[in-house]
């Protein structure tokens, strides 16, 4: 049996009141010494910032299970407003709306069993969502991951993020380029069938 | 200064990809369920899509995207599924409840998955800063609701039916009315973003957003049926809009093999 799926449609300017939710990015609990940040813009093939991107991540635990867990949105029972994680639940999901100028932070645990986080990007302008990956660098060997030694060099390096100069350790840079823009390499965007 | 551009520019634009698609469709191409993301008619499309194909990763067992994430009765509340007892007075407008089920393409039911609702108002006004559509706000209605699937992947939520609103794509240009729609599958290629229509709206033909689904049949998916066996009695009318969901999933886990 194969239904004929619902086509996508753009997620618009006036999702704010719906999808960001409190601390959406901070899928770490609260203080964990292992946490990692990865950190970037998101940008349009003029070069500039997208202030009305969303960024979702899902990812598996540190212990590698993907079955995920509730609790991303945690609702306060009186008021039935979102007060988010209880800090120390790891859900894998996150859900991250760009800033003015077009920034997301996430603030996870290294994932147990993949060397990467999985990204979906929405944007007023994209009709259908995006599907990246972040690599992160000490947990990747980029010949031995399938994905990363399909891609020619330059094409590869737009799926890793990279240690953030300059930072803390364990801050990490990634950028997403949904289009070339004359300069900068356009990220590899995924599909699966 | 440029000519500002007009419906009949757009109108024809849309034609022609119409055209375009039913030709690619003639000489053996297959069916697009899908938006092309760089459907030129809706304009702000045209700097935020890649020109690089996408690349598939099929037949990785291990990918993460196979699988997705959990939601459950901490992230909802009773009254997250009926936008018209948010506040503390009714909203304003033309009282409709909108149910149907959710599912995967091999038909299977998508049970406890989280379902997220925007809209405008009665008046085609998003109670959102950046709406400056000079329509009246509705102090009791945000328009905005969540619920999760039941068993066998149905949901239901009470709400009003929004206005048409005016956008600026173009001159004199208007969304038909729309619910906005987020929905998890099993895996996170299963997820989707999308917007439910509602059946005989005179904008239809006019919209870049709508006609950016170039397959007519893909295109009426979208478009909820009016179901006079929802309406209730001095309440409300009732819509239809079933929903299924694209991608694979890791089945091995969920039928434990
Ligand atoms: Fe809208």
């Amino acid at each position: 049996m194969s239904l004929a799926p619902t086509p996508s449609q753009t997620v618009g300017p006036f999702y704010g009141y719906a999808l960001p939710f409190a601390k959406g990015g901070d899928i770490a609990p609260t203080g964990h010494p292992d946490t990692v940040t990865v950190h970037g813009y998101v940008y349009d093939g003029a070069g500039l910032p997208i202030p009305d991107a969303i960024v979702e991540v899902w990812q598996p635990a540190p212990d590698g299970s993907r079955t995920g867990a509730p609790g991303s949105l945690r609702r306060d029972p009186v008021k039935g407003e979102i007060i988010g994680r209880d800090g120390v639940a790891f859900t894998g999901f996150g859900r991250i709306a760009t800033d003015a100028d077009g920034h997301y932070v996430i603030r996870t645990l290294p994932p147990g069993g993949a060397p990467y986080l999985s990204l979906i990007v929405f944007a007023r302008g994209l009709l259908h969502h995006l599907y990246t990956r972040a690599y992160l660098p000490e947990l990747t060997d980029p010949t031995a991951d399938p994905l990363l030694a399909s891609l020619s060099p330059e094409r590869r390096d737009t799926l890793l993020a990279t240690p953030d100069t300059g930072s803390a350790p364990g801050v990490l840079r990634f950028d997403i380029r949904l289009q070339y823009d004359g300069v900068h390499e356009e990220t590899v965007f995924l599909a699966f069938d | 200064m440029t000519t500002p551009l007009t419906q009949g520019d757009i109108s024809a634009e849309i034609a022609d990809e119409r055209e375009a698609y039913a030709k690619r469709v003639a000489d053996g191409a297959p069916v697009e369920n899908h938006p092309s993301r760089g459907y030129a008619p809706y304009r702000s499309s045209v700097l935020r899509h890649p020109k690089q194909p996408l690349v598939a990763v099929n037949g990785d067992p291990e990918a993460v995207e196979l699988t997705g994430p959990a939601f459950g009765v901490t992230d909802i509340t009773a009254f997250d599924h009926d936008l018209t007892r948010q506040h503390h007075g009714e909203p304003l407008g033309e009282r409709i409840k909108v149910t149907g089920r959710i599912l995967d393409r091999e038909g299977r039911a998508v049970r406890g998955q989280l379902i997220e609702i925007w809209q405008a108002n009665a008046s085609g006004r998003y109670a959102h800063q950046r709406d400056d559509h000079p329509a009246p706000l509705d102090p009791n209605f945000t328009g905005v609701g969540r619920t999760l699937t039941g068993t066998d992947g149905e949901y239901e939520f009470v709400t009003i039916k929004p206005g048409a609103y005016p956008w600026r794509n173009h001159v004199n240009a208007w969304r038909p009315a729309h619910i906005h729609f987020s929905l998890f599958g099993t895996a996170f290629t299963q997820r989707l973003v999308t917007q439910m229509y509602f059946p005989g709206d005179p904008l239809f033909a006019y919209d870049p957003i709508l006609q950016s689904v170039t397959d007519e049949s893909a295109r009426a998916r979208l478009v909820a049926a009016y179901d006079h066996d929802l309406s209730t009695p001095e309440w409300s009318l009732g819509y239809r809009w079933d929903i299924v969901l694209d991608g694979p999933a890791a089945t091995w886990i969920e039928e434990g093999r």
